[in-house]
């Protein structure tokens, strides 16, 4: 609570106080990382099944992707601070806000899943679900990354300076969710595609994270420690663990399957909420966001915001204060 | 000198007025808090007492919802400095002397200095806030300034993070995020803000952004004249992370001792990038959905 | 020096920031470092109290260098004027002056007079023998001299027992060494202050000191400022532009209610208050305060203009102006003598306006058992205060010492109009008067102060109506009939003015001092004031601004006396009228018009009196002052390098150490100040001072001040949301060096404890409060703003529980600026165990409880 005292304090920070803000968000948005990309991929999986004639397995992916696509707004609204005036999201279409583009993909992609969900029950509306199927199905793509974009386009150094790598990170955990949730409620004979689906999503994001976390350098600290660090094995340990499962005995077994699909949607889970908390982290520090700008500027790569030199010659010839200068 | 931003002057038409901003030389900076208080008093910001938190002067911590100006204040001990100006080396004469009496332990021989400087919303050149905002509740005014419209923000919260600065923040009760408007409402009525009012020792200059950029060239040459080899500014120029800003700062140390990020940029100069990535992960996933589909049995 | 003018005056400290911006070099000498250290060139950190020694020195340093201003000295100071031979200084006496009556702990003051002056010295000297409290100093205007002329006057100034040298042999042992071994600060340090004031003075420049509550709290409270006088008067600096000594005032309107009074002992314009057995007429009252000479050399018109304004038609040549109907002072009856007798159970009842006791006067408990004894007590405040309260809350409550039932005193709350809400002025430090218009109505009942006196009076008036006993015809007769607008009957603030600004026998309005007549023909309430409603213009409503006028700014508001914005300004120009420099020239002598000119001020001198003017033998009031004399105020026309009346304490500046003190007088025999008051009984122990037996038991020096973000008792201030927040906790400031030694930690708490009791605040550990080597030893200081209590939105214990009462003689103000204590780690013990170690501590200590 308070510092140790200015004659201790390292010089180089204000009282160890942050420089930027930690998100205000909460618990909702990493489990709307995980229904999001959820939504996505099982909509392009069900539509690719469905193409493939894998009825058994689309009809349980566009489930999936049903699913993914009602508890995304609404855990979107509720993590809102003005929870009525969340169609304010939809008063104009920004390119520069992550979040504005997402919430069209959302509500585009969550409109056609529902529209093939209805279809799919009531059997009305054909010819605009048969338009819908391969919407959802693309739309669900964006969906499944744009989340990176939407962190990575933030101050905060864990997330800004791993731009280039998270969107991947969140793909691959979009495809390990949506396989997983497949593989989970579906009888293995059916699931083949699903499988493969979860085991490759679940390489590319211990891989992708990995690189991700390297690449960070010290930056990555965050995630060695804390709840970041927690979550991060737990995701690990789950997706490895759920991944072994389902190689090994998620063709024969439905209770194999059923619990690799567990361990592995906890695992992306998880991950999802290791990189939401590393954000925290990374904000919260002054050494992280400070210390990638230093390293900038040593590199020369800029000058910095501060400049000493002034651009005129020499100060004016009339002495006169800022106290009274008018 | 350039000072447009994406949004101003050029949507405002003839609408446009000058672009308005502050120059805070914190070298006359008092540490009063009257810019705090007359902010509170001014926007009827709510109380929020933090108690007791051991930074030197300092119980408002940061710039967030509820306060919208902030004063910082940093006691450093000063190292001799051979080089600075007179009564230092005659800081590190009474030094000597003082060893050789035996009274080190008390007189260090160091010199002590207690810099205090007023933060605020820098309502940068390129606003990451205002890009990121979702529902255009962030908007340029034609002052060039950056305010909330607390009727359309739904508290997405977005802006928060996205802020270099740390400005932002979401008050607890209404959900909404909260800021400086630059006095918005006073510039209507051509009155001066609040804060640079209030400022006894005009420590914050409000004006024109180019006249009070040329005005800081000039202050900060006079005080690297007299020897404050330490005086820099900070967010004057064009061509920093920002695009500068309409709030900018003469300080005597560096940025971050202040509170201050030393290169703050503007998100959105990587979007591009970001959205190339994002673009190429989603074309990835669709490989991926393709081949675990497509591929091996059905 | 003693003065925190960047907290406590931001905003007049813009303008020495400009100063600094145009090479003024900025000096702070403090205990602390504070905000106004961290504007200054330099901060040189001194241990509280040490003032004298620390100007003392710089004395004996204008001498060393004789780099004293030889012609101003010689005709505007009374330097040259020779002493009776029988007077003794410190330096001979072993810390007293001549006159010591050690039975009643007072001067006799005979032996400090001119030579050969054979005029009593006035302002109740008789008196100061009788009343050995010294009550009757106040207002002492100086002493007789035929013709404005000091009998014994040696210009040369190299007579031993002239002023001048006695002031310098006063000084000569304040050696560089000497004040590094009392303040604690090095040689160097001082030297430097003392070689950048000498360098900045003489006749092309001008410095300038500022002091405030840093000084005055101390009991050599009157003789700090002195010292400065001294250094001022010898380097010239005083009358000069950029020169002077301010004197940095405390709540808005404090030098106005000096002006015009709250101050029980004078009327307005520094009238003393009269004598019960030495001023039975207005003969003698006259006879015994005014000099002859100089510009008391008029009270009989000032006075009796006074009582025609309050009295009017009432007041009579016959019936002497109705001189007796006005109060005589019998006794001191400052705040704290009146606190005692209240304690004492000698008065009934209390008006407490404008004030928070319990929280802004020393030795808090004393007061609360003080007030706990009267049978009512009315305070008029914006909210019900700690002194308000004190019956329902407070320490005594915690420790079960007191119930609330127990207190019989009845309290009635008012609720008071703040200034925002009502018309008047403030009175700025520099004597600037500013009408402030009412802003807006005072919310639901409360009025304002006016509003209150007012209607209190005519009530008062009116069950009098009938009254036949003399005693009641002072009221009965006084003037009371302001108008009133208003839906509650508001009096007309304005017309108070026009009271006080005062008229001509024809009604209109006079235009300045000069015209007030002996003869009862004039009215005005404060001789001083008159003409701040010349031409039927309220002339401290005028509020042009300085961008439209020359930089005195004569149209802004009106400066008393006579609206001059530096008094004394006739010495801002040589003996001869001429400019000392042209870059310093401000008030000169036109010899072509035949009058005093300048940049725009009023000159401070008779407009047409030439610098070659003479008096002759006869020579009374006014025309006894010559040409070449600025100082109309005193009868001599001369600065007083030395006081021969009017000061209790003696004289001449000597170093005294404060009442508690680690340390003993390196300079004296005499420890305290001889004439200080100190009040021996059971509710205001003392701390051993150093020497005596256990104090090393309260081994540090406390020192209480103020926060820009409070305001004094914190009744303004923790009340208000904005303003509470930024300071919300009592805290302590110390060094790291005592933090470790009594493992105090940052952001901690810590219970500082004295013999009156023990508090707690959090701990600010920080460089700026530094060890200091004194005597050898290590002096460390615990740091206490004064500003927290029991009621608001944030609430602390106050500092003020801890001083005892110790007081300057001269002015009876709190020693608040030093004591000693001793300091803890951890949290105050609750109820009764607080008083368990306050009573540990005692007992220790061996102080008697
Ligand atoms: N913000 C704010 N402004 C105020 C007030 C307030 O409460 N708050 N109060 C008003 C009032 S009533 C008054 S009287 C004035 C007082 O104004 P100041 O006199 O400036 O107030 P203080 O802080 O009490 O004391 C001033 C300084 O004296 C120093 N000091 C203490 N002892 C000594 C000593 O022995 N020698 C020297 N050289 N310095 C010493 C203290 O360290 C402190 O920095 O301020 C007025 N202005
Ligand atoms: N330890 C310590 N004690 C000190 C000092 C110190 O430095 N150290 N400084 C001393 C000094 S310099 C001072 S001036 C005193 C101040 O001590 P106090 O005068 O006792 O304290 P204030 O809080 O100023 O009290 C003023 C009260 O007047 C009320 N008030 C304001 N305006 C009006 C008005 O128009 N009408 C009425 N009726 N009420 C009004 C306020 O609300 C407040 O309650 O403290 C002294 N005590
Ligand atoms: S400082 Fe932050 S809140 Fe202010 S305009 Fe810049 S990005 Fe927006
Ligand atoms: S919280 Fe409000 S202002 Fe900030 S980005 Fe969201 S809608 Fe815009
Ligand atoms: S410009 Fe207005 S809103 Fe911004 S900090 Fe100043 S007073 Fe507050
Ligand atoms: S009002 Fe001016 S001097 Fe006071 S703290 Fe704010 S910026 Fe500094
Ligand atoms: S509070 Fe009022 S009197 Fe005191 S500095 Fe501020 S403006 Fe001046
Ligand atoms: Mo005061």
């Amino acid at each position: 609570m308070t510092d140790p005292g200015p004659a201790a304090e390292p010089a180089r920070s204000y009282h160890g106080q942050p420089v930027i803000k930690e998100p205000v968000w909460t618990w909702e948005i990493p489990c709307y990382f995980f229904t999001g990309g959820l939504a996505g991929a099982s909509a392009g999986l069900a539509y690719l099944s469905e193409r493939r004639g894998n009825e058994v397995l689309a009809r349980r992916a566009w489930a999936a992707a049903l699913v993914g696509a009602t508890a995304s707004p609404i855990l979107l609204i509720s993590d809102l601070g003005r929870p009525a005036r969340f169609l304010n999201m939809l008063r104009m279409f920004k390119v520069t806000s992550p979040m504005s583009v997402g919430s069209w993909i959302l509500a585009a992609q969550g409109a056609s899943t529902g529209l093939v969900a209805l279809h799919a029950w009531s059997g009305r509306l054909a010819r605009p679900a048969a338009l819908a199927r391969p919407a959802a199905a693309l739309l669900g793509l964006p969906l499944s990354t744009y989340t990176a974009a939407l962190v990575a386009n933030t101050a905060v150094p864990v997330w800004h300076e791993s731009r280039g790598l998270l969107p991947f990170v969140f793909g691959a955990g979009a495809a390990l969710s949506a396989g997983a949730a497949a593989v989970a409620v579906t009888p293995p004979r059916h699931a083949a595609p699903a499988r493969r689906l979860a085991l490759l999503g679940a390489a590319c994001e211990l891989g992708a994270k990995e690189l991700m976390e390297r690449r960070l350098g010290e930056l990555g600290e965050p995630y060695r420690q804390g709840p970041a660090s927690t979550l991060g094995h737990v995701a690990r340990a789950c997706i490895a663990a759920g991944a072994a499962v389902l190689a090994t005995r998620g063709a024969s077994s439905r209770a194999a399957a059923v619990a690799g699909g567990v361990l592995l949607g906890t695992g992306a889970l998880s991950a999802r909420w290791s990189v939401f908390k590393a954000g925290f982290g990374s904000a919260s520090d002054p050494r992280y966001v400070v210390g990638a700008q230093r390293e900038r500027i040593a590199a020369g790569q800029t000058p910095g915001a501060a400049r000493t030199a002034p651009r005129v010659a020499s100060p004016r010839s009339e002495l006169g204060s800022p106290a009274t200068a008018s | 000198m350039k000072l447009e931003t994406i949004a101003w002057p050029g949507s405002y038409g003839d609408q446009a007025k000058p672009r308005m901003g502050f120059f805070t030389d914190t070298s006359v900076c008092i540490g009063c808090k009257a810019c705090e208080v007359a902010c509170k008093e001014w926007n009827q910001i709510p109380m929020s007492v933090q108690g007791f938190t051991g930074h030197s002067y300092d119980n408002t911590i940061d710039l967030g919802a509820n306060s919208w100006r902030h004063v910082a204040f940093i006691e450093q001990r000063k190292p001799v400095d051979a080089d600075g100006d007179g009564s230092l080396s005659q800081v590190a004469a009474r030094a000597s002397l003082a060893e050789d009496q035996g009274l080190a332990t008390y007189q260090e021989g160091d010199g002590i200095r207690w810099l205090m400087a007023s933060d605020v919303c820098k309502h940068c050149t390129e606003a990451a806030c205002l890009e990121v905002c979702p529902t255009g509740a962030l908007f340029r005014t034609e002052y060039g300034t950056v305010v909330v419209q607390e009727d359309v923000c739904n508290g997405c919260g977005y802006c928060v993070p996205a802020c270099p600065f740390g400005v932002l923040d979401q008050r607890q009760d209404d959900g909404r995020v909260w800021k400086c408007t630059l006095c918005y409402d006073r510039l209507k009525d051509e009155k001066e803000p609040a804060c640079a009012q209030a400022c006894p020792t005009n420590s914050i200059q409000y004006g024109e952004l180019g006249e009070l950029r040329e005005g800081a060239e000039h202050r900060l040459a006079q005080l690297q004249h007299a020897g404050q080899r330490e005086a820099r500014l900070y967010l004057a120029d064009d061509d920093d992370g920002v695009g500068g800003a309409s709030a900018f700062f003469l300080l005597l140390d560096e940025p971050e001792v202040y509170g201050l990020p030393p290169d703050p940029v503007d998100s959105r100069r990587e979007l591009g990038s970001i959205w190339a990535a994002t673009a190429a992960a989603a074309l990835a996933l669709g490989a991926g959905l393709v081949a675990a589909a497509l591929g091996g049995r059905r | 020096m003693g003065s925190n003018m960047a907290e406590q005056h931001p905003v007049g400290f813009q303008w020495v920031i400009e100063a600094k911006e145009r090479g003024a070099k900025v000096i702070h000498v403090d205990p602390r470092f504070t905000r106004t250290s961290a504007m200054a060139d330099r901060h040189v950190q001194i241990r509280a109290g040490s003032d004298i020694a620390f100007l003392g020195g710089v004395v004996n340093y204008i001498f060393e260098r004789d780099a004293w201003f030889r012609e101003y000295v010689q005709h505007y100071t009374n330097g040259p004027v020779i002493l009776k031979p029988d007077f003794q200084d410190t330096e001979d006496a072993s810390g007293f002056f001549s006159g010591w009556n050690s039975e009643h702990s007072a001067y006799q003051i005979d032996t400090w007079g001119y030579n050969k002056s054979t005029g009593e010295a006035t302002a109740g000297k008789s008196e100061q023998q009788a009343d050995v409290s010294g009550e009757q100093a106040h207002g002492a205007h100086g002493m007789k001299l035929s013709a404005g002329q000091p009998p014994d006057i040696d210009d040369s100034m190299q007579d031993e027992r002239c002023i001048l040298q006695m002031v310098r042999r006063h000084f000569s042992r304040y050696t560089p060494e000497m004040v590094a071994e009392t303040c604690g600060c090095s040689a160097e340090e001082f030297l430097e202050v003392a070689r950048a004031l000498c360098e900045n003075s003489g006749r092309e420049r001008t410095s300038a000191i500022v002091y405030s509550v840093g000084w005055t709290q101390h009991t050599t409270g009157v003789q700090n400022i002195r010292a400065a006088s001294i250094v001022q008067m010898l380097l010239g600096n005083v009358g000069r532009p950029g020169g002077g000594i301010l004197a940095l005032r405390g709540h808005a309107n404090i030098q106005g209610s000096t002006d015009i009074p709250t101050l029980y002992n004078i009327l307005p314009g520094y009238i003393p208050m009269p004598h019960p057995q030495s001023h039975p007429t207005l003969d003698t009252f006259v006879e015994l305060n005014g000099p002859d000479t100089g510009a008391w050399g008029n009270l009989r018109p000032y006075i009796v203009s006074l009582l025609k304004a309050w009295w009017g038609d009432a007041a009579t040549e016959d019936n002497d102006f109705c001189f007796d109907y006005l109060p005589r002072i019998n006794g001191d009856h400052s705040h704290y003598a009146m606190m005692l007798k209240m304690l004492d159970g000698g008065v009934k009842g209390m008006l407490c306006v404008g004030q928070n006791p319990t929280v802004g006067s020393a030795n808090s408990k004393l007061i609360r058992l003080a007030l706990a004894k009267l049978d009512w007590l009315v305070v008029r405040d914006f909210q019900p205060t700690e002194s308000a309260l004190f019956w329902q809350d407070s320490p005594e409550h915690e420790s079960g010492e007191v119930r609330a039932s127990d207190i019989q005193t009845e309290v009635f709350f008012l609720p008071a109009a703040a200034h925002t809400e009502k018309d008047g002025t403030y009175t700025n430090t520099q004597r600037l008067l500013q009408w402030h218009h009412k802003a807006c109505e005072p919310p639901g009942d409360a009025r304002s102060d006016l509003h209150w006196i007012y209607h209190l009076g005519k009530a008062i008036r009116a069950k009098l109506a009938d009254s036949e006993d003399p005693r009641d015809r002072p009221i009965r007769e006084v003037t009371w009939d302001y108008p009133v607008h208003g839906p509650h009957d508001e009096p007309d603030a304005e017309h108070v003015l026009q009271e006080i600004s005062g008229r001509r026998p024809d009604g209109s309005f006079l235009e300045s001092y000069d015209e007030l007549l002996p003869d009862g023909s004039t009215t005005c309430g404060s001789w001083i004031h008159c003409g701040i409603y010349k031409d039927g213009v309220n002339q401290a409503a005028r509020k042009k601004p300085h961008s439209e006028q020359n930089w005195i700014a004569h149209e802004w508001g009106w400066a008393w006396p006579k609206d001059t914005r530096m008094i004394y300004n006739r010495s801002s120009a040589d003996p001869e009228g001429r400019p000392w420099s042209e870059r310093k020239r401000y008030v000169w002598w036109d010899g072509d018009a035949g009058r005093w000119t300048g940049l725009g001020d009023s000159p401070d001198f008779p407009p047409e009196k030439e610098p070659g003017y003479r008096p002759s033998r006869r020579a009374k009031k006014m025309e006894a002052i010559a040409g070449d004399k600025p100082y109309i105020l005193h009868p001599d026309g001369r600065a007083w390098l030395y006081v021969p009346t009017g000061l209790v304490d003696g004289p001449l500046p000597t170093h005294y150490e404060p009442q508690e003190s680690p340390f003993s007088n390196p300079l004296y025999a005499q420890q305290q100040n001889p004439t200080r008051q100190v009040f021996h009984r059971p509710e205001n122990p003392y701390n051993p001072t150093d020497g005596e037996q256990g104090a090393g038991v309260y081994p540090f020096v406390l020192s209480t001040y103020r926060l820009t973000e409070h305001h004094t008792s914190g009744a303004m201030s923790r009340t208000v949301p904005y303003l509470a927040e930024l300071q919300p906790e009592f805290f302590c400031e110390v060094s790291p060096q005592l933090a470790a030694e009594r493992g105090l930690e940052h952001g901690g708490w810590a219970t500082i404890v004295t013999a009156r009791q023990a508090v707690e605040a959090r701990v600010l550990v920080t460089d700026r409060i530094k060890p200091l080597h004194v005597q050898g030893r290590a002096m460390h200081l615990v740091g206490a703003p004064y500003h927290w209590g029991g009621v608001g939105i944030v609430t602390g214990d106050s500092a003020n529980e801890l001083l005892p009462l110790a007081l300057d003689n001269n002015v009876h103000i709190s020693e608040y600026k030093v004591a000693t204590c001793d300091i803890r780690p951890g949290r105050r013990p609750r109820g009764q165990a607080r008083l368990a170690l306050v009573e540990d501590y005692r007992r220790r200590a061996g102080v008697k409880s």
